[in-house]
């Protein structure tokens, strides 16, 4: 049974995304590119990841808020049960993802006795004690669920075509707050 | 509100097979552009870049590995003390550590060698890595060399030296033809062949000056940036320190330990201010000898500790570590030494976490 809920999600909710989905995709970018770099590259991408990588975090918070008080809109009715437990278990590792790899990047810095810089003289505090095992850990954990991030994206991108152009069902529209009129 | 069109997947019917194939090939057309996007920037589907991870391997290829211990200038030995400043350096940079006053220091003495048990007498040349933790929280990260000039100018250069100077196989020594064709090929090479023609490992650490070689930019407080170098100039100008004094192969340390139990081993900072003009991008042309020096203050190092123990083991020494008022010039090597530095750091802190798939601590061929 479909509910008088909104077919769309809240503008906030669609201006959050689009602004982070640019935002997670440069940085995965970013991410991959400054430790594949010996040259000038490598300088300037870290200094962008670094406070890009905080934005996020400030952003995630906010968006988990926006999403707690507005729910998203419904999934189809006819979605078979198994994309719908596959949309809804992709969406929370993706806030999942949106949270630890912020948090992992600084106490994995943290750990390895660097200062927190986002600018010349910005600088965080450490939140994790300084222990090189835990640097080692953190950083491999850091690379690793990046690349987990990256797949979540790929097939959350994919199964919002497939919504948007096979299935045809509202759902990439519900995001993208366009809405083709009907014939 | 009417009953909402997500309900209704009406269009499905009207899809075509071509159609349905045509979309389907657009989405898997997206995935593809993306994922070979993210494969080349992240060097994967890039065989032909040189990375940190090629550049460390390189390193590791023709020195071996040993477990926990740096990629490089492996053999070494921690230090501690201060460096007081006399404010002099202050007109040029606005960083604290040049405001009248001290900042703590931990420091590592080096040979420039990837086996930490080789002999002292492998490399002419010894190295200075200084960690400045100011009162603001920032730090100062530093590693010098002695000797005038770097041998090469890019990344690219020095993984091709390293390349050339790979031992062979067949004997374990590098094949003299390819450095040679290597030398050859690199004219830049001149001024370091030259100075390390009649070079002679230094029996001491504290008998030696410590050069950045590589140019840096000193900001002031009006946002005025001065192109510098810098070296620590040592106050023990003593024979003792001579090529030729010191027998054995491993001197430096106990050297090192000796001087330290009769008072602290002093190094002035001096700050070359470069000409208009002078070459910052360029490791291997020393600036005329006649550009303006400031003694910024006197590094102070009172104690000793192995490094296997020591404070400085878990620092990467890593020179783009900078405070404000300190930034990175526009030589090349100094992003693919931060990059390098961090592989190699990332690779001995796996290795002391044992994590899956790094390489295992021997025991010590020696007691240390």
């Amino acid at each position: 049974m479909m509910n008088s809920s909104s077919t769309r999600f809240t503008l906030a909710a669609r201006v959050l995304h689009w602004l982070m989905a640019a935002m997670i995709l440069t940085m995965l970018f970013i991410g991959v590119g400054m430790v594949a770099s010996v040259s000038e590259r490598h300088d300037w991408l870290i200094r962008i990841h670094k406070p890009l990588g905080i934005s996020i975090l400030i952003l995630a918070v906010v968006r988990l808020a926006v999403r707690l008080r507005h729910p998203p809109p419904p999934l189809p009715a006819d979605l078979p049960p198994l994309q719908k437990l596959a949309a809804l278990a992709s969406h929370w590792l993706l806030y999942t993802l949106m949270f630890a790899l912020p948090l992992i990047g600084w106490a994995m810095l943290s750990a390895g006795g660097y200062p927190v810089m986002l600018s010349e003289s910005l600088r965080l505090p450490p939140i994790f004690p300084v222990s090189p095992v835990a640097f080692a850990v953190l950083r491999h954990a850091h690379a690793w669920l990046a690349i987990l991030l990256f797949l979540t994206f790929l097939a959350h991108m994919g199964a919002a075509l497939y919504h948007g152009l096979i299935r045809r069902d509202g759902v990439l529209s519900s995001m993208t707050g366009i809405r083709l009129r009907r014939s | 509100m009417n009953e909402p069109s997500v309900s209704t997947p009406s269009g499905k019917a009207s899809l075509t097979w071509p159609g349905l194939i045509g979309r389907a090939a657009v989405i898997g057309g997206v995935l593809l552009i993306t994922v070979v996007a993210f494969g080349y920037v992240g060097g994967w589907l890039a065989p032909q870049r040189l990375t940190p991870a090629r550049l460390v391997n390189q390193l590791q290829a023709n020195a071996g590995v040993f477990p926990g211990y740096r990629r490089n200038h492996a053999k070494g030995v921690c230090v501690t003390g201060y460096f007081q400043s006399n404010g002099q350096g202050q007109p040029y940079s606005d960083a604290q550590v040049f405001a009248p006053g001290r900042t703590p220091v931990v420091g590592r003495f080096a040979v420039p060698i990837g086996d930490p048990y080789g002999s002292d007498s492998s490399a002419p040349i010894r190295s200075m890595a200084l960690r400045f933790a100011l009162a603001n929280g920032q730090q100062w990260r530093t590693g010098m060399n002695s000797m005038p000039v770097f041998p090469v100018t890019t990344p690219q250069a020095f993984y091709d030296l390293l390349k050339a100077q790979q031992p062979d196989p067949a004997t374990g020594k590098p094949d003299m033809a390819k450095v040679g064709a290597f030398f050859a090929a690199h004219p830049e090479t001149a001024a370091f062949l030259a100075w390390v023609k009649t070079a002679k490992p230094s029996a001491s650490f504290a008998t030696e000056s410590y050069l950045s070689l590589n140019a840096f930019v000193f900001v002031d407080a009006n946002g005025v940036r001065h192109p510098v170098r810098w070296r620590m100039v040592s106050e023990a100008t003593d024979a003792a320190g001579d090529a030729g004094k010191a027998s054995g192969t491993d001197y430096l340390d106990a050297d090192l330990s000796q001087r330290l139990a009769q008072g602290p081993l002093r190094w002035h900072l001096l700050v070359t201010l470069a000409n208009p003009g002078d070459p910052t991008n360029d490791a291997t042309k020393a600036w005329p000898a006649d550009r303006r020096d400031i003694d910024a203050g006197t590094l102070v190092l009172d104690a000793t500790q192995p490094q296997e123990s020591g404070p400085c083991r878990d620092i990467n020494y890593d020179p783009l570590v900078l405070p404000a008022g300190i930034e990175a010039s526009d030589d090349p090597l100094l992003p693919a030494r931060s990059a390098a530095y961090a592989t190699s750091y990332l690779r001995r802190t796996s290795e002391e976490a044992h994590l899956p798939g790094t390489a295992t601590a021997h025991p010590q061929p020696e007691t240390k």
